[in-house]
């Protein structure tokens, strides 16, 4: 019984993360504009440092965060924004009368998303490592993907927190992953160490997986910009990484089965146009 | 009467894109999200060039920096309202094929649509303008502006974009879920290239090949130049344009706006006739 269930919600996840793994290859234009676009803002911000002569740290610094919009804004237009497209083009309804659990649904969404993202995020980073000659450390390569990896599972648990919060959101859905582009680049210093925004504000924006996880990563790939620019040690944010993994998670599933209540409730769950 | 009537279609194309834009919320949280959103993009540059100046914002290269990343939010968000108005019409809504079959001219009706998104950034930059003046010590004295070279270039300018715009909004048409890819890449090619942060004579000599190539560049220059005349003077080393007078800079951006008039309705009505014949006028690519 276990078992398939098990199963059936493993098939679940591999199903909804197909179209997005299998899209990546088929829609190969997209990777192109996957690629080139962050490398645009990123050229432009590292010319910036250039001008200003910063430390040659900044433009590997802009070159990761960089690498980081890319999770960001797949966390916000495929995930958080995702059951409420659903929605609107009338999938949802079909998510919600098949056999499987909806946490399912949103594992194989970010499962999906991760994969294509992390085709863009790569290609971003060793291009604009090549392209600026930027010099990396890997003297610590375990704590590296350590890291990397907590830090896409509290991202993409908040993702799919937003994803059921976002279910019964009519257009303001889309202003609101506008709304949190942005600003949330510049709390969680995308493009600046964040520790420049002060230790409150930057305590705050932690709750954003991305600024300590970011910030964590610069502090490994340039091993002595840590005491200058770093905000905590890297050892208590993959501490609060993990915190946040299970938190969000567990947020997820609770806000999930609450708004799902709350849908059927309100007859919201296949309304289309609002 | 086909003006009138044409005037009818703008205005009422206006009214729904601000009703799209605005009415999904309360008066108040739309001006919220209408401040946060530019100030924000702007604070990055700030806090990057803090960083690493230490907090000395009251230089020329700030103001520079500053004035053009607040005009350049005209550039993507007219570029991505016109070419969002095709992918929310035909994929979002379904409701394209019934405004490409009303009695209008459909040119009128996108022109509408954006002329709204146009009038929301002026309130975007109007208002990152006044933060830097006020807390930044951006370089604007209202008494100094050159407004024979500031108003031309506003409009010109924002009419080039519009025109470009028309072009993305014809590709849009032809292709699947590309629409904000390919405006973002557009943009994101100016504001590397067309000296919005920085100047172009920083960029490898080919790059700035192109960026004379680009009327963004012109913009910009000019925008600067009308604005705040003192800080253009005083900034050190050239911007790549020091050559040209205003008039030159004008001229130039009044014949590359001509120049995209005819390529962008050339590649809007290639599109426009494509998307007919292959019965894309009503195509969805959800995925």
């Amino acid at each position: 019984m276990t078992d398939t269930w098990l199963v059936t919600n493993l098939r679940a996840i591999r199903g909804r993360a197909y179209p997005r793994v299998i899209g990546s290859k088929r829609e190969l234009s997209w990777l192109f504009f996957d690629i080139t676009l962050p490398l645009l803002t990123v050229s432009a911000y590292a010319y910036i440092y250039k001008y200003i002569q910063a430390p040659d740290e900044f433009v590997g610094f802009v070159i990761l965060g960089g690498a980081m919009t890319a999770f960001w804004l797949n966390i916000l237009w495929m995930m958080a924004s995702q059951l409420y497209w659903e929605k609107e083009i009338g999938n949802l309804q079909l998510y919600l009368i098949a056999p499987i659990s909806r946490m399912s649904i949103l594992a194989g969404m970010a499962v999906g998303g991760l994969f294509m993202t992390a085709i863009r995020a790569s290609a971003t980073m060793v291009i604009g490592v090549l392209l600026f000659g930027i010099v990396l450390s890997f003297a610590q390569p375990v704590m590296l993907i350590l890291i990397f990896v907590v830090t896409m599972i509290s991202l993409y648990g908040m993702g799919m927190m937003f994803a059921s919060l976002y279910l019964l959101l009519g257009r303001e859905a889309y202003h609101l992953s506008n709304l949190l582009t942005e600003p949330v680049y510049l709390a969680s210093g995308l493009y600046f160490p964040v520790k420049a925004l002060g230790f409150w504000a930057a305590a705050g924006a932690s709750i954003i997986p991305i600024t300590l996880g970011l910030d964590a990563l610069r502090q490994l790939f340039y091993p002595g910009s840590g005491a200058e620019y770093g905000f905590l040690s890297v050892n208590t944010e993959l501490a609060i990484l993990a915190v946040l993994c299970v938190a969000f998670l567990w947020l997820s599933k609770y806000s999930l089965d609450y708004m799902e209540k709350l849908g059927k409730t309100t007859g919201r769950l296949t309304l289309r146009w609002q | 009467m086909a003006v009138s009537h044409d005037l009818r279609t703008f205005k009422n194309a206006a009214w729904l894109g601000w009703q799209m834009e605005a009415n999904w919320t309360d008066p108040f949280v739309f001006a919220t999200y209408s401040i946060v959103k530019p100030l924000a993009g702007s604070l990055i540059l700030v806090f990057m060039y803090i960083v690493i100046t230490g907090g000395e914002t009251q230089t020329p290269f700030f103001s520079y920096m500053f004035i053009g990343n607040a005009f350049y939010m005209f550039v993507a968000e007219v570029l991505f309202g016109v070419t969002w108005v095709i992918h929310d019409d035909r994929e979002h809504y379904m409701t394209l094929k019934q405004v490409y079959i009303a009695p209008i001219k459909f040119y009128t009706y996108v022109f509408g649509r954006a002329a709204i998104k146009i009038a929301i950034t002026t309130v975007g930059v109007l208002i990152t303008l006044a933060f830097g003046v006020i807390w930044l010590g951006v370089e604007i004295d209202l008494g100094a502006v050159d407004w024979l070279v500031f108003i031309p270039a506003l409009l010109i300018g924002l009419l080039t974009i519009l025109i470009m715009g028309l072009a993305l909004g014809g590709v849009t048409f032809l292709t699947a879920k590309h629409g904000m890819g390919i405006n973002e890449g557009i943009a994101g090619v100016f504001y590397v290239l067309s000296g919005v942060i920085f100047p172009i004579t920083v960029l490898p000599g080919w790059a700035q090949t192109i960026s004379h190539l680009l009327p963004v560049t012109y913009w910009m220059e000019a925008l600067r130049r009308g604005l705040s005349p003192d800080l253009m003077a005083s900034l050190p080393g050239s911007t790549g344009l020091s050559d040209f007078s205003n008039l030159e800079i004008l001229l130039t951006l009044a014949l590359s706006t001509v120049a995209f008039l005819f390529i962008s309705t050339a590649i809007f009505r290639y599109a426009d006739r494509t998307a007919r014949r292959k019965g894309k006028i009503d195509w969805t690519t959800s995925y």
